[in-house]
């Protein structure tokens, strides 16, 4: 067994597992913070996956995108956590007002 | 020799990642969600992108896991502190079976700074004297 086939037959379908059962909690999560970090981690799972992609094929540029990937997540996270403050700050105004 | 290290690391890579995402399901509630993934993932993911930098023996690509590492031991906390203090400012309730919250009634709920309690009701206080005696004069 070559180390390709070892991540192509092993490594890879453990991920593929991984990534369904972060995709299960992302559909039932109950709360929205719980669906913005199951994205979160679909994405750096996704880094995980392109870097093992890039070893089976030989193909070292791949990496690149995850370097992309990375970045996009954190400023996803970001900019989520920062209009959910935001919408409770107005929410707990508007309520405070109707008083 | 290289093939050894390559197999353990993703191994010990791929391992992580999934007992992180059996915790992500299996927690009872959304901030012990939060402190499990991010911990497990970023090193999951640092142990496979490390395999990747033994296989291709490389300087560019070791340099580029290496700047990926870096980046996602940086970011990866601060999003988890980031996306806790909006679901706690949110209402999201803890754990039934937590036994404290160690920042109820600390936090101003409008202004969202958190303090230790009792200085910004006394400083508060304070701005209210104040004003009331330039009232007065």
């Amino acid at each position: 067994m070559t180390i390709e086939e070892y991540l192509y037959y092993i490594i890879l379908p453990v991920l593929a597992i991984s990534v369904l059962l972060v995709f299960c909690r992302f559909v039932i999560g109950p709360s929205i913070a719980d669906r913005v970090v199951a994205l979160d981690l679909l994405i750096t799972i996704g880094i995980t996956l392109i870097a093992i992609y890039s070893i089976v094929y030989n193909q070292s540029t791949f990496l690149d995108i995850a370097m992309i990937l990375g970045l996009i997540a954190f400023l996803s996270t970001v900019a989520f956590s920062y209009y959910l403050e935001k919408r409770n700050r107005k929410k707990r105004e508007k309520s405070k007002g109707d008083e | 020799m290289s093939d050894v290290f390559i197999v353990i690391l993703s191994s010990l890579g791929a391992l992580f990642i999934l007992l992180a995402a059996v915790g992500f399901v299996r927690m009872p509630d959304s901030y012990l969600r939060i402190s499990v993934t991010t911990k497990a993932v970023t090193l999951g993911v640092g142990l496979i992108l490390a395999s990747a930098a033994i296989y291709f023996d490389n300087l560019s690509v070791t340099s580029r896991v290496l700047a990926i590492i870096l980046f996602i031991i940086l970011t990866s906390p601060v999003g988890a502190h980031l996306i806790g203090r909006a679901s706690y400012f949110s209402g999201n309730k803890l754990w039934e079976k937590s036994i404290t919250d160690e920042l109820e009634g600390k936090y101003q709920p409008n202004s969202h700074r958190l303090s230790s309690g009792e200085e910004y009701e006394d400083e508060d206080e304070k701005r209210k004297k104040k004003i009331r005696e330039r009232d007065l004069l």
